[in-house]
C-alpha cells in the first residue's frame, strides 16, 4: 500500500525537543525542553549577554581596581557573581554544559531519523498528494508510462539525483511512480556542524581551568596569594608535573634558567611544576626604524629534569616551540635585572653630587640632611625612537590652510609618506624611577642619558616627571654645556641661589653697562638688576608669595608697573635679568677655574635655555634629578606554556562545522516525484517537487526540471 | 498492487553537460594566464615566501580560475587589474619618487591616486544609482552608468591594493606585506568586497534598483577612509609588528571581510526591505524609528568613540551628521518612488539570505582560522580576548537568524530589523572593539 505522505512530512525536522516516552510528565517535560531549539537558543542569547559583560568589565584585575572604578556597592556584588572572570564563573561553565547537553540531545534525537530519511526513497507516496506540494505541474507525454518513467528516471540520474522507479496497478492500467532524491549532504551537515558544537565545548572546557580547579577542590592545592621568591613557596600551592591541562605564563631572566610557570587566579597564583626547565640564553629585540618592534626572540635551552638531556630551540612570536606536549610561546618581555650607574645632579643647589649603583626591580635609600627618600628603580630602556618633527612640537604650519590644488597633490602618489612631516629619531637610553618621601608619596622620572638634539642646534637633557601613571611626563629641558653635560646648568643653578654671587654678578653687570659718564644710573641700574635676579631666583616676593621663575618677573611688572609702561618695562626687565645672568654664569666658572663663556651662537642657545629651565626648575619636585651614566642590561623573556590535549578535539570539531555550515545552507536537500499515468497510447504526468529550503532557486530549479522531464517526444 | 520496484538504469544521459564541457575557450585560455602568473610570481618570489606561503599562492591560482569560471565577469575584472597593476609595477621600476614624475603613476596607478580615485567613483556610483531610482523614464540608463562605474571603482580600489603591496616592499624589505594588516587596509577592502557582492546579486537577479542602498553603506565606509586618510593620515604604509607576521594573516582577514562585507551587504537590503514595506505608511511615529535607526547606523563609526566629536575634525563630522539625516530622510520622504521601483519582496528577502549565508559560511571559516592563528601566536585557541568574544557574539547572532530562517520560516519585517541590528553588532565588533576595549587585537586604533 503507498504510505500517505504529506508535503509536512518531506518538510524539514521540527524544532521541538525530544519527547521520551517513559518517565512522569515533568521529567518528559523538562528533557523536551532541554533538547529544544528555543532552549539552546535562550542559552546563546545568556552566553551573548555574558560575554558582552566580559569584554566591558575587564577581567582578572585586582580586587581594588574595581572598587576604584564601580565603588563598594557594585564591586562587591561584580565579585560575588564572578563578573571579573566571567568566562570562568561557575555559572557561565553551567550554561556552557546545558549547551553541550542540549545540543548532543538534540543531534541523538535527530540522526536516526536522518538516516532513515536519507535512505528512504519516499517512492510509496500516494499519486493524490502531490497535488498538496507548493512545486506542482502536470503535463500529457506521448510515451508510454513505462518509457516515460525510465527516461525521466535518467535524466533525473544524470542530474545527479537518486532515482527509484515503481510500477503500480491501476483501473487503467500499469502506472509508474519515479521518485528522486538529492543533497542528501544537507542532513549530513547538520549531524556534522551540530556534533561540532559538542565536540568545541567540550575541548574548551577540557582546556579550560577544569583540571586546576578539581586539583585546587579535591586535591588538596590551594591558591597562594603571598609574594616572595618562587623557591620558597609551599608545596600546596604547587601542581604536578602530570597536570594534563594548564596555562600559565613562565619568567626568564637572561643567564638563567626556571622550571615553574604560574597560573594567574582570581585571588592569588598557582605553581605549575614543568617537566622541564627552560635556560634563557638571550633575548634579542629588534626594531624597525620607526620604533615599532620588528622582533621578539629568545635563544633557549630546554633541560629535560627526568633524562638531564638538553635541547637548544628559539622561540619567536608566531613560532612556539614544543617540549614534551607542552608548547612554549614568546609572550612578552621584562627587565630582568639590568644593573644601572647614576648619578645624583642637585637640582636645588643645596643637595651635592653622589653615584649610586643599582638594579632594576630595586631600590636604595638617599638621605639628604632631614629627608629620607626612597630610590626605585622602574626601568631601563636602551632604545627610544621619537617623533623630533616641527609638527609634534606644535609649532608646525597649518596644514589646512594650502589651496586645494596643492592639497590633492600632496595626496597622490605612493603610499610611502604622509603629509605632516615625521622625523623619527632614536634618542638613546632612558632610565625611569620613583622617588618615594617618608609618606609613601612617590613621582615618577624618566630621564634620558644623552643630551637631545631638538631641532634647534641646541642639545638639551629631557627630565621627564609625573606624579600618577595616568598622566603624561611632562619634561624639563637643561641645556647641556659646552662639554655636552649636566653640570653647566648645574653650576648656574647653585650661583643663583647664592645671595653673595647674585649680588656680585649685579655689581659686575652694572659695571660693564653703565657708561662711566654718568655714574647716577649706577644705584639704579644695579637695584633693578638685583631685584630682577632676586625675583627670578624666588628670593623675593611679591604680594607675599615667592614664586621665583619669569612668572615671579611678570607679577612684579603687572603689581608694580602701569598697565601702559609695562610692555616697555618687561623688555627693560628682560634685557637686565639676561645680563645679570650671564655675568652670574661667568662668575660661576671663574670659581671653578673655568674660562667665561666666549660669545658664540651655541654660548646664547645655552643662556636661553638655561632661562627658561631656572625658570621652571622650581617646580621640579625633588631635591636631585638622577642622570644616567652607564648600564648594563639583562633581560628577561616572559613565555606562556600550555599544555592543550583538547586542543585535537576542537579541531576535528571547527572541521566539521566548516563542513556542516557549508552542507546545510549550500546543499539544498529536494524530493521530485513524477506520478505517469497510463491515458491511451501516452501518459499523464503529475510532477511535484519539494526542498527544505524556501528559495527562488527551488523555483528556478522546478521550472527547469519541468522543461525537461514533461516534454512531448513531438517537441524535440 | 505494487508489482515491482526497479532502480534507474545507472548509464546516465547527461543533459547539460559536464562542468568542464561547459568551459569555453575564454575560461581556458583564462586559466592559462593565471597560471602563468601564478608561475611567474613563484619563480621570481620563491625565496621570500615560506613553505605555507608558497601553498598558499599555489591555493589561490585555481580559487582565482574557478571564481572566473563560476562568474565570467570577474575573469574580465582580474585580467584589467593584473595589467594596470603590471602597468604601474614597470613604470615605478624600482623607484617610489617616479610616483611623482610618472603621468600615469602620478594621477592613477600610484596607490593613494588609485584608491582616491576609487573613493570619487564609489560617490559618483551611489549618485547615479539614486538618479536612476527617482528618475522618471531615464531609470536604467543611470542605474546601468551607476552599475559600470561600480566597477571602475572596484578595479581601481583593486589595483590600489596590489599596488600598495609592491610599493610596501619598495620602501624596505623588512616593510611590505599583504595590504590587510591595519583599519585603513581593511577599510579599502571591505568597500571592494560589497560592491563586487552586491554586482554579482545585481547580475544574477536581473535588477539593478538595490544598487541605491548597498552603495549607501558602501559609500558610508568610503567617507571614513577619507577622514582616516585626510585627517588621521593613516594611510602610510607601517611595517607589521611581530604577531602579524605571519601567513596566517593572508587567510584570516580576507576571509573575515567576506563576512563583514556580505552582512552589511544583507543590512542595506533590510533597510530597503522596510522602506518598500512602510510605503503607504504616513504616521510619522511609524516612520520614526527607521529614521532614526538609519541616522545611528551612519554614524556607528563615531557613536563609538570616546573623544569627543569636536576633538576629533568636529566641522567634518558634524557635516557627516547632516548629510546622513538629510539622506536618510529624503529616502524616507520617496518612500513610494522607491517601492516601486526596488524589487519585490520575495527577491530582497532572497539576497538578504543568500549574503547572510555566504557571510556565515565565511565568517565560520574566519573565525576557525583566527583560533588557529592564535593557537600559534598567543598560546591558545580561544583567549576571550574582547575581538573574539565580539566575533562569537556575531557569529551567534548570525547563526540564530540563520535557525530562525531556515527552521521557523521567519522572513519579511523581523528578519529585515535584525538584519540590520546585526549590521550594529558587526560594526562595534569590528571598529567599535578596536576603539573600546583594548585587547591583544588593537591593530587598529583611532
Amino acid at each position: 500500500m503507498a504510505a500517505a505522505a504529506t508535503p509536512c512530512m518531506t518538510a524539514s525536522h521540527s524544532t521541538h525537543g525530544y519527547q521520551p516516552r517513559h518517565g512522569s510528565a515533568a521529567w518528559r517535560a523538562s528533557v523536551e525542553l532541554l533538547s529544544s531549539m528555543r532552549f539552546a537558543i535562550a542559552l546563546l542569547t545568556v552566553i551573548c549577554i555574558a560575554s558582552v559583560i566580559g569584554t566591558v568589565i575587564k577581567q582578572h584585575e585586582p580586587a581594588p581596581n574595581y572598587v576604584n572604578q564601580f565603588g563598594p556597592f557594585w564591586a562587591e556584588l561584580f565579585l560575588k557573581l564572578q563578573l571579573n572572570a566571567v568566562y570562568s564563573a561557575w555559572w557561565f561553565l553551567l550554561i556552557l554544559a546545558f549547551l553541550v547537553v542540549s545540543t548532543s540531545l538534540c543531534v541523538l534525537r535527530n540522526t536516526p531519523k536522518f538516516l532513515a530519511d536519507i535512505r528512504s526513497y519516499k517512492e510509496n507516496i500516494r499519486h493524490q498528494s502531490l497535488q498538496a506540494f507548493h512545486h506542482k505541474a502536470e503535463g500529457e507525454l506521448d510515451e508510454s508510462p513505462e518509457v516515460a518513467a525510465r527516461r525521466i528516471g535518467q535524466q533525473l540520474a544524470g542530474g545527479g539525483w537518486k532515482v527509484r522507479l515503481q510500477a503500480r496497478d491501476t483501473p487503467e492500467g500499469q502506472g509508474w511512480m519515479v521518485a528522486a532524491k538529492a543533497g542528501a549532504a544537507n542532513k549530513i551537515g547538520y549531524i556534522a556542524a551540530h556534533s561540532a558544537i559538542v565536540l568545541i565545548c567540550l575541548g574548551g572546557l577540557f582546556d579550560g581551568d577544569l583540571f586546576v580547579r578539581a586539583m585546587t577542590w579535591l586535591g588538596g592545592k590551594s591558591v597562594y596569594s603571598g609574594g616572595g621568591l618562587v623557591s620558597q613557596v609551599r608545596p600546596e600551592h604547587r601542581l604536578p608535573e602530570t597536570n594534563p591541562a594548564f596555562r600559565g605564563n613562565l619568567v626568564v631572566s637572561e643567564g638563567t634558567q626556571s622550571s615553574t610557570a604560574i597560573l594567574s587566579q582570581s585571588d592569588g597564583v598557582l605553581l605549575q611544576e614543568l617537566p622541564f626547565a627552560v635556560e634563557l640564553k638571550k633575548f634579542i629585540v629588534e626594531y624597525y626604524a620607526t620604533g615599532m618592534p620588528k622582533l621578539f626572540a629568545s635563544e633557549i635551552v630546554i633541560h629535560d629534569k627526568a633524562t638531564g638531556q638538553t635541547q637548544p630551540a628559539r622561540v619567536e612570536v608566531n613560532h612556539p616551540a614544543s617540549y614534551k606536549g607542552v608548547q612554549i610561546y614568546q609572550s612578552s618581555f621584562d627587565d630582568g635585572g639590568s644593573r644601572v650607574k647614576l648619578r645624583a645632579v642637585p637640582m636645588n643647589g643645596a643637595a651635592k653630587a653622589f653615584e649610586v649603583e643599582g638594579t632594576i626591580g630595586g631600590n636604595a635609600q638617599i638621605t639628604n640632611g632631614s629627608d629620607k627618600l626612597t630610590l626605585e628603580y622602574t626601568a631601563l630602556r636602551v632604545i627610544n625612537v621619537e617623533n623630533l618633527s616641527e609638527g609634534a612640537r606644535g609649532s608646525g604650519a597649518d596644514v589646512r590652510k594650502v589651496d586645494l590644488g596643492q592639497a590633492l597633490t600632496q595626496r597622490l602618489g605612493a603610499a610611502d609618506k604622509t603629509v605632516t612631516q615625521r622625523e623619527l629619531r632614536n634618542i638613546g637610553p632612558s632610565i625611569t624611577y620613583k622617588l618615594r618621601d617618608a609618606a609613601g608619596q612617590a613621582n615618577e622620572f624618566h630621564n634620558y642619558m644623552l643630551p637631545v638634539d631638538m631641532g634647534d642646534g641646541g642639545a638639551v637633557f629631557l627630565l621627564g616627571v609625573r606624579a600618577s601613571q595616568a598622566e603624561g611626563f611632562r619634561y624639563l629641558r637643561v641645556p647641556a654645556d659646552e662639554d655636552g653635560a649636566i653640570d653647566g646648568f648645574v653650576r648656574l643653578r647653585g650661583a643663583l641661589q647664592d645671595a653673595a654671587q647674585r649680588e656680585q654678578a649685579v655689581r659686575r653687570y652694572v659695571r660693564k653697562a653703565v657708561d662711566p659718564q654718568r655714574p647716577e644710573l649706577v644705584e639704579q641700574l644695579a637695584q633693578s638688576a638685583s631685584r630682577a635676579l632676586g625675583l627670578f631666583a624666588g628670593a623675593e616676593a611679591v604680594n607675599g608669595r615667592t614664586t621665583g621663575g619669569l612668572q615671579a618677573v611678570s607679577d612684579f611688572i603687572e603689581t608694580a608697573v602701569p598697565e601702559s609702561e609695562r610692555e616697555r618695562a618687561a623688555e627693560v626687565l628682560l634685557r637686565i635679568l639676561n645680563g645679570s645672568l650671564l655675568e652670574l654664569n661667568d662668575l660661576a666658572r671663574q670659581a671653578q677655574g673655568k674660562p667665561p663663556l666666549t660669545e658664540s651662537e651655541a654660548s646664547r642657545r645655552f643662556m636661553t635655555q638655561a632661562v627658561l629651565a631656572l625658570s621652571d626648575a622650581p617646580l621640579y619636585p625633588a631635591p636631585v634629578a638622577f642622570e644616567l651614566t652607564g648600564f648594563e642590561q639583562v633581560q628577561a623573556s616572559v613565555f606562556q606554556v600550555a599544555r592543550a590535549p583538547g586542543k585535537n578535539v576542537v579541531y576535528l570539531g571547527c572541521l566539521l562545522l566548516i563542513l556542516g555550515v557549508f552542507a546545510m545552507l549550500y546543499v539544498r536537500e529536494r524530493r521530485l516525484w513524477v506520478w505517469l499515468a497510463p491515458r491511451g497510447a501516452g501518459a499523464q504526468a503529475s510532477m511535484a517537487l519539494s526542498s527544505n529550503r524556501k528559495l527562488l532557486d527551488v523555483d528556478r530549479e522546478f521550472e527547469q526540471w519541468q522543461r525537461r522531464l514533461l516534454r512531448r517526444e513531438s517537441e524535440l | 498492487m505494487n508489482t515491482s520496484v526497479a532502480t534507474a538504469n545507472p548509464t546516465s544521459v547527461t543533459l547539460d553537460g559536464g562542468f568542464f564541457a561547459r568551459r569555453t575557450w575564454g575560461d581556458w585560455l583564462f586559466a592559462l594566464l593565471v597560471l602563468a602568473g601564478a608561475l611567474f610570481a613563484f619563480q621570481r618570489y620563491h625565496a621570500s615566501m615560506d613553505v605555507y606561503e608558497k601553498w598558499i599562492l599555489a591555493g589561490t591560482a585555481p580559487v582565482l580560475i574557478g571564481l572566473g569560471w563560476f562568474w565570467r565577469p570577474l575573469r574580465t575584472l582580474m585580467l584589467v587589474v593584473a595589467g594596470l597593476s603590471l602597468l604601474a609595477v614597470l613604470s615605478y621600476a624600482g623607484d617610489l619618487r617616479r610616483a611623482d614624475s610618472v603621468f600615469w603613476l602620478k594621477y592613477f596607478l600610484s596607490s593613494q591616486s588609485a584608491i582616491l580615485w576609487m573613493s570619487m567613483i564609489f560617490f559618483m556610483s551611489t549618485v547615479f544609482y539614486w538618479l536612476g531610482m527617482f528618475s522618471r523614464g531615464q531609470s536604467e540608463a543611470l542605474e546601468g552608468i551607476g552599475s559600470k562605474l561600480l566597477w571602475v571603482a572596484v578595479t581601481l580600489a583593486l589595483v590600489g591594493t596590489l599596488v600598495r603591496w609592491y610599493e610596501g616592499h619598495q620602501m624596505g624589505p623588512d616593510i611590505g606585506h599583504i595590504p590587510v594588516s591595519n583599519l585603513y587596509e581593511v577599510f579599502v577592502m571591505f568597500c571592494w568586497m560589497t560592491a563586487l557582492f552586491y554586482l554579482y546579486y545585481e547580475s544574477q537577479y536581473r535588477t539593478r534598483a538595490m544598487g541605491a542602498f548597498v552603495m549607501l553603506v558602501v559609500s558610508a565606509a568610503v567617507g571614513f577612509l577619507l577622514w582616516y586618510t585626510l585627517v588621521r593620515e593613516a594611510h602610510e604604509i607601517q611595517p607589521l609588528i611581530p604577531a602579524l607576521q605571519s601567513w596566517w594573516m593572508k587567510l584570516h582577514v580576507p576571509a573575515n571581510f567576506i563576512g563583514y562585507g556580505t552582512f552589511a551587504l544583507a543590512a542595506m537590503l533590510g533597510f530597503a526591505y522596510l522602506i518598500k514595506q512602510q510605503a503607504e505608511e504616513t504616521r510619522w511615529y511609524k516612520l520614526a524609528p527607521i529614521w532614526v535607526f538609519g541616522i545611528a547606523l551612519c554614524f556607528v563609526p563615531i557613536a563609538f568613540r570616546q573623544r569627543g566629536v569636536g576633538e576629533a575634525g568636529g566641522s567634518y563630522w558634524l557635516g557627516y551628521a547632516l548629510v546622513a539625516a538629510l539622506i536618510v530622510g529624503t529616502i524616507l520622504l520617496g518612500r513610494r518612488r522607491i517601492a516601486a521601483r526596488l524589487p519585490s519582496f520575495e527577491v530582497l528577502d532572497d539576497v538578504m539570505y543568500k549574503s547572510i549565508a555566504v557571510g556565515f559560511a565565511f565568517f565560520t571559516i574566519a573565525t576557525v582560522l583566527g583560533a588557529l592563528w592564535a593557537a600559534e601566536a598567543w598560546g591558545g585557541y580561544w583567549s576571550w580576548d574582547p575581538k573574539e568574544t565580539w566575533a562569537l557574539i556575531v557569529w551567534l547572532n548570525y547563526a540564530a537568524w540563520l535557525h530562525m530562517r531556515l527552521m521557523k520560516g521567519l522572513r519579511g519585517t523581523v528578519a529585515s530589523w535584525w538584519a540590520l541590528a546585526g549590521l550594529a553588532v558587526t560594526t562595534f565588533a569590528f571598529i567599535g572593539v578596536n576603539m573600546f576595549l583594548s585587547g591583544l587585537h588593537s591593530y587598529g586604533s583611532l
